[in-house]
């Protein structure tokens, strides 16, 4: 046994923001102001009965909560080992779980009274979240996006410009995520006085992946209370897929303090793990960027360097902070999932369950194809269908019939 | 501990006249040049050097700071060669201040203990690491007054009279006034509103303030100069070294000369300044 271990997994951060030696509030003087602001305001919301009433009311009412956890009994049958339970975030409004986050962040900053939101999306589905609920608040949205993945997520582009957000392509870099947050956090320190910046994953300075985490959590408190529901008694294990892990760590937290309950992270490993990918934990060590001390992939002169994944949403060279902890402590297993696996349990899951996945979760459907068969049938495995394949439609449909040709 | 930096602020006090502080980034074009502008400055008139450690991810800096910094990367600039290049500077200046500026991730990845010991025998001064907030002292702040390296520290006009104090706290050498919220190279700061921002810090310090962002013209110094004991020019002389490359981004005869060109004149302009802020 690990001496370090703690008593609880579920008490971080401290007041500093730090899991262990990660996290923490690595930002410019400038922004720091705010942060602390920010920190602020939240704890006041989170004590406030009025807000958590409030926030109750639209995640019923407008998000469509509480999302089913559905038995995916052909999947089951199929792979023949653990009954599959889908957490069904693809059916929230937006069509992913972002939307638990965005709602809270935006509640937040109506309550700081800031009337300019950023943020920075990857696959586009944060991107999408917020220039919704901007639409809803009446709030000016600009969200910026890596040129990269402008052109290969264009239904979601579409959609943010309907929504009456400003889409910024960013040309910086590697033209994906991690440039697009570099622009986003330029914007903010800019545009400081009048701007919240809505984070979309379980990154950044301090307070943010704290208060995304507790957003995000009430996919595991939704599962917790569905499978004593369904089963009487608690999973066996939970798998979900990791770009900054913010609808991993959603469904672990609650279950953090649960030893029997086995946790699984799935990250990308792009075309393989000697090769381009996006694994943090698997390939990269502990650094500092975008605010917080994590897991990043980079070279010997600590210079980032570029992830690669077919899903723009974990398409990252880093990962949430608490995930980095986890995974030190041991209580969190990471594996990782390639393009190519991705890709074949995308297909699967569209034709033996009626479920066309986002790429992202099709990550770990590919890692409960390798898991599954190995566990008895009564074991209980939840994955968490974080986000929904319409947005990737055109371009698997363009991979497949190159594949073909 | 008396640094070099100390040791500047203190004659240009005696000599009545503010500090003109150039920033250039280490490796930018390629580590031969890049070293032979760094020589070229003083003469040109720079009082205090900052040199930019090369980073993937300048979050704090505009387009112009990013590509230089891509432009020493893919040259092959490391930390631990612009390291190299003040030891390299040192050989024939010993009294012109350096101070390394940059982000925190590839020193914490050098190693914090290695690269303080490394940084001091080669004739570093000081240090402004951009994302490290006081908040944050224990990583490199600390350790490096320890070390006998001045940790200067970002003061913003988002930083009011509460916190100042603890921005201040663990400031040494001077202090760098960003005055506009903003990336480098964007907006101009007001010298008017600059003065008075300035004055409000030295109501907290005995430290010199450095005024920097936005300055690009000898007027625009001189008027910073004017208000402020230093200005801080670093977009301006990237810009002209970038305008002086070829159409692949290599130096040419007239690179070193465009840069240090540049530097004589803003040099004019604050040394033009009526009284230095006291």
């Amino acid at each position: 046994m690990n001496p370090n271990l703690p008593n609880s997994f579920r008490t971080g951060p401290d007041e500093r923001g730090h899991f262990g030696i990660f996290g923490g509030r690595f930002v410019a003087e400038t922004l720091m102001p705010l942060i602390l602001d920010l920190e602020k305001a939240y704890a006041d919301a989170k004590a406030d009965p009025a807000f958590q009433a409030e926030m109750n009311g639209y995640l019923k009412h407008y998000v469509g909560r509480p999302s089913p956890l559905y038995l995916a009994e052909r999947l089951t049958e199929h792979l023949g080992g653990a009954k599959i339970y889908f957490k069904r975030e693809e059916l929230n409004h937006t069509g992913s779980h972002k939307v638990n986050n965005v709602l809270g962040q935006i509640m937040v900053a109506r309550r700081m009274g800031k009337k300019r939101i950023i943020a920075e999306t990857g696959a586009g589905q944060h991107g999408v979240a917020t220039a919704t609920l901007c639409a809803r608040f009446g709030l000016e949205c600009v969200v910026y996006m890596g040129a990269v993945d402008v052109e290969r997520q264009q239904p979601n582009v579409i959609r943010m410009e309907m929504l009456g957000a400003r889409v910024v392509p960013v040309q910086s870099g590697s033209r994906t995520l991690k440039d697009a947050m570099n622009d986003a956090l330029r914007d903010w320190v800019t545009n400081v006085h009048n701007t919240f910046y809505c984070i979309g994953t379980v990154a950044g300075p301090h307070p943010y992946p704290m208060m995304v985490r507790d957003f995000q959590s009430i996919i595991g408190d939704e599962t917790r209370q569905q499978m004593q529901e369904a089963e009487g008694r608690l999973p066996d294990s939970l798998i979900a897929c990791i770009g900054g892990g913010s609808n991993a760590m959603g469904l672990f937290h609650p279950f953090l303090d649960d030893p029997s309950v086995e946790i699984f992270g799935v990250e990308a490993a792009g075309h393989g793990l000697t090769q381009l990918h996006a694994a943090s934990i698997a390939g990269g060590r502990p650094g500092v960027l975008h605010g917080n001390r994590t897991y990043l992939l980079m070279d010997d002169d600590g210079q980032i360097q570029d992830a690669h994944s077919i899903s723009a949403g974990l398409d990252y060279p880093g990962i949430g902070p608490e995930h980095s902890w986890l995974h030190e402590t041991g209580r969190v297993t990471y594996l990782s999932a390639t393009d190519d696996e991705a890709l074949e349990a995308f297909q699967l899951l569209s034709r033996l369950e009626g479920i066309i996945p986002a790429l992202e979760p099709a990550h770990a459907i590919a890692k409960v194809m390798e898991l599954a068969p190995k566990r008895p049938k009564d074991h209980l495995m939840v994955l968490n269908l974080s986000g929904r394949g319409d947005k990737d439609v055109p371009q698997v449909g363009d991979i497949l019939k190159g594949k073909k040709s | 501990m008396t640094t070099r930096i100390d040791a500047r602020f203190a004659e240009l006090a005696r000599q009545g006249r503010s500090a003109f502080v150039t920033f250039v980034m280490a490796g930018d074009p390629d580590p031969a040049t890049s070293l032979d502008i760094l020589k070229a400055l003083p003469k040109a008139g720079a009082d205090v050097i900052e040199i930019g450690m090369p980073f993937t991810d300048p979050m704090a800096d505009g387009p112009s700071i990013q590509a230089a910094g891509l432009r020493a990367l893919k040259a092959g600039m490391t930390l631990k060669k612009t390291l190299e290049m003040v030891r390299g500077f040192r050989k024939d200046d010993d009294s012109t201040p350096l101070v390394l500026m940059g982000y925190y991730n590839p020193i914490y990845i050098y190693g914090v203990d290695k690269f303080l010991v490394d940084a001091k025998t080669s004739g570093v001064d000081g240090l402004i690491i951009v994302d490290l907030p006081p908040e944050e002292d224990n990583e490199l702040c600390l350790p490096a007054m320890k070390a006998g390296l001045n940790f200067i520290r970002l003061a913003t006009p988002t930083t009011d009279d509460k916190r100042l104090p603890a921005v201040l706290a663990n400031t040494s050498g001077f202090v760098y006034y960003v005055s506009i919220t903003g990336i480098t190279g964007s907006a101009s700061a007001d010298s008017t509103v600059v003065g008075e921002a300035v004055a409000r810090i030295k109501r907290h310090t005995k430290l010199p303030v450095c005024v920097g962002f936005g300055i690009r013209t000898p007027d625009a110094a001189r008027a910073i100069a004017e208000n402020a004991n230093g200005a801080v020019v670093g977009t301006a002389l990237v810009d002209a070294l970038n305008a002086s490359l070829d159409a692949g981004g290599r130096a040419t005869p007239k690179t070193v000369g465009a840069v240090a060109d540049l530097v004589a004149e803003l040099a004019q302009g604050v040394r033009g300044a009526k009284q230095a802020a006291e």
